[in-house]
């Protein structure tokens, strides 16, 4: 332990934590492409969208598993492709990194908030 | 300065490099998007009525063209990678062409059923 880890086992462990991702998202993007088709009919409004949301602990559980989903897949992709990109800048590291805590953070916000409806 | 491979007209014309590049692109712009898309949902901690008011930006027609550029995105990204774990996890069958072809009608499926239910 302490020791940095081998950079091909780490690439490995990478590839293999995108992909398992891949496979939530997969599920969870098919269930949220349907919530949306459903939730536009006749437009987008606070009161709707909290009617479905309040209190709704399946709903809660569901998107935060996809929150945490995105937070795994989405900062591997971007550090792959600004380490492709600029291979010799050092950027793909931290900017996957505050990518990561954007959607971990303001994803699970979103999730309490329309779980809460800011009453709690 | 990029460390990807050079690739001439002849690679960059097959099928397969489409598919890569619409999965790049439309990855890039949903990794983009998404932590804009929390903060809009995260507004819901001000109460109903602070969110309202935020939820009113997306009545201006560039975010609604923007939502729906997005939905065309997340359906080309979900089929798109489908394909590549059934590349990666499936039994070998090719490059599985069938699935990029899939991605398409998918994506013009979406794309038209938001228009048909959307104001």
């Amino acid at each position: 332990m302490g020791q940095a880890m081998n950079p091909a086992v780490l690439q490995a462990k990478l590839w293999y934590a995108q992909r398992i991702s891949a496979m939530v998202l997969g599920i969870c993007v098919a269930i949220h492409l349907g919530i949306i088709f459903y939730a536009i009919r006749g437009g987008l409004t606070a009161q709707e969208i909290l009617g479905r949301t309040q209190g709704n602990l399946a709903f809660a559980i569901f998107y935060e598993l996809f929150v945490i989903a995105c937070f795994v897949h989405a900062p591997i992709g971007i550090a792959n492709i600004l380490q492709e990109t600029f291979p010799s800048s050092g950027i793909a590291k931290p900017i996957a990194s505050v990518l990561g805590l954007l959607i971990l953070i303001l994803g699970s916000a979103a999730v309490f908030g329309v779980y809460s409806a800011g009453s709690l | 300065m990029s460390s990807r491979p050079r690739l001439d007209s002849r690679a960059k014309s097959h099928l397969s490099y489409f598919a890569y590049a619409c999965h790049r692109f439309s990855g890039l712009l949903l990794a983009c998007f998404i932590p804009l898309h929390f903060l809009m949902l995260s507004q819901s901690l001000r109460g109903a009525q602070g969110f309202g008011q935020s939820l009113a930006l997306t009545d201006m027609w560039v975010f609604k063209f923007g939502e729906w550029v997005l939905v065309i995105l997340l359906a080309v990204h979900l089929t798109g990678g489908l394909r590549l774990l059934m590349i990666e996890f499936g039994s070998w069958h090719g490059l599985r062409k069938g699935w990029i072809q899939l991605s398409i009608l998918f994506a013009i499926a979406c794309g038209l059923l938001f228009l048909y239910f959307a104001n």
